[in-house]
């Protein structure tokens, strides 16, 4: 079990470290009796209009206030907690230990097939002379592209999310707590190939960075809002095929706009080499202002 | 597909409050979830009803208080309603959109006992 946050949760996998689930909410649907009649009624019994945000207290609180005054011990509580708050206090936990480190850590979204791995290889390769770089790795399964990024000589962990479809914050303090990236370092957090949900989960970087090449639709960007309205940075990758595929670069910048105004685009292409050298200073640029001032950097 | 660990998320947390506000089992919960909160609502029915068999909130039954996305429009400076991220304006047409509410996900209140 984890002494850092008790627990034994999820079905994720982190290289190197075996994480065993014993969450008792992966078993539940196992010891399901059939006989359990949810008698869910969605009509709510009362007027949700609420742009008021205090319609339920008619109910009162305490027991007297109960559907079924004395045959119930019912009462209402307040708790008002996000339902993300869990992550989010890991995600500002592991944003607190990166920062007092000095290491500048991004987040790469897309989908799968974006070119991600590819991009960040190219990027370790280019970079690892000028900074130290490491790197966590998720996918579903397999620690293929750990190994990729190994190749290069950069350290890397891999964690498979098992049915998870994203990295979130908890998995991330892990591989942190194991990878133990050095002061002053780039951390690459590659996510797990997914334009949807890791748009949710805060992990502590500094910036998500997504990734859209030009094999996919211009209209991603308003396909999937939620991806591109949190990220800092849109990388459109594979510019080199722009020649042979159909895709309105100027109406994508336009449509990623609209979803996140004042968006910085750079357009690249991982195999060719065109753009990368923008995307490697905006790298250092926002590495240099995150860190202004701080003990770690010389 | 992250409703199931929103979920999860949803149990642990009336775990917690079970034991600190002194109750043995969740009637009703109530989620305040906003229009831009990248939440599937059926998904999120459907995987509640998995995920909180056998927990203290076996059975229970979970409402959904929708709330309306907002933002400022940076072209009329209106605060505006809005329903999805890519639409434009609906005062001026514009479409530099601050978001400024919509994106909550939190358990408001619960029916215990």
């Amino acid at each position: 079990m984890c002494t850092v946050c008790g627990c034994g949760e999820g079905e994720s996998r982190i290289e190197d470290e075996n994480l065993e689930h014993s969450h008792a909410h992966q078993q539940h649907a196992h010891s399901h009796n059939a006989n359990h009649d949810h008698n869910h009624d969605h009509d709510h019994d009362h007027d949700h209009n609420h742009d008021h945000s205090h319609g339920h207290h008619h109910y009162g609180h305490g027991a007297a206030g109960a559907h079924a005054p004395g045959l119930s011990q019912s009462r209402m509580v307040q708790i008002e907690q996000d339902i993300l708050g869990k992550n989010d206090q890991y995600a500002r936990h592991n944003r607190q230990h990166l920062s007092d480190l000095g290491i500048f850590t991004l987040n790469l979204v897309s989908s799968p097939g974006s070119g991600k791995t590819t991009l960040l290889t190219r990027t370790l390769n280019d970079l690892k002379s000028q900074l130290e770089l490491s790197v966590i790795e998720g996918d579903q399964e397999t620690s293929h592209d750990a190994q990729r990024i190994r190749q290069t000589g950069v350290k890397a962990i891999q964690i498979n999310t098992g049915k998870g479809c994203h990295l979130d914050a908890h998995q991330i303090g892990h591989a942190i707590d194991s990878l133990q990236p050095p002061k002053g370092s780039v951390l690459f957090i590659e996510n797990v190939g997914n334009l949807v949900c890791p748009a949710a989960f805060d992990l502590g970087e500094a910036h998500k960075v997504a990734i859209l090449s030009v094999t996919e639709g211009e209209d991603k960007p308003v396909k999937y809002p939620d991806m591109f309205a949190a990220a800092d940075l849109l990388l459109i990758n594979k510019i080199d095929l722009l020649p042979y595929v159909q895709f309105d670069v100027d109406q994508c910048i336009e449509y990623a706009r609209r979803i996140k105004p004042g968006l910085q685009v750079l357009q690249v292409s991982a195999t060719s080499g065109a753009g990368m050298d923008n995307w490697y200073d905006w790298i250092k640029a926002s590495r240099q202002a995150r860190l202004i001032g701080h003990p770690a950097i010389g | 597909m992250h409703e199931m660990s929103l979920c999860e998320g949803i149990i642990q947390i009336l775990e917690e409050q079970a034991k600190t506000q002194n109750f043995q089992r969740v009637k009703t919960v109530w989620l305040e979830i906003g229009a831009l909160a990248g939440v599937e609502i059926s998904a999120l029915e459907f995987s509640y009803d998995v995920i909180s068999r056998g927990t203290i909130a076996d059975s229970s039954v979970l409402k959904i208080i929708h709330l309306a996305a907002t933002a400022e429009c940076a072209g009329c400076k209106q605060t505006v309603n809005i329903d999805q991220r890519y639409l434009p304006c609906p005062n001026c047409g514009d479409y530099q959109l601050q978001i400024t509410g919509g994106e909550q996900m939190r358990i408001k209140e619960l029916e215990v006992e």
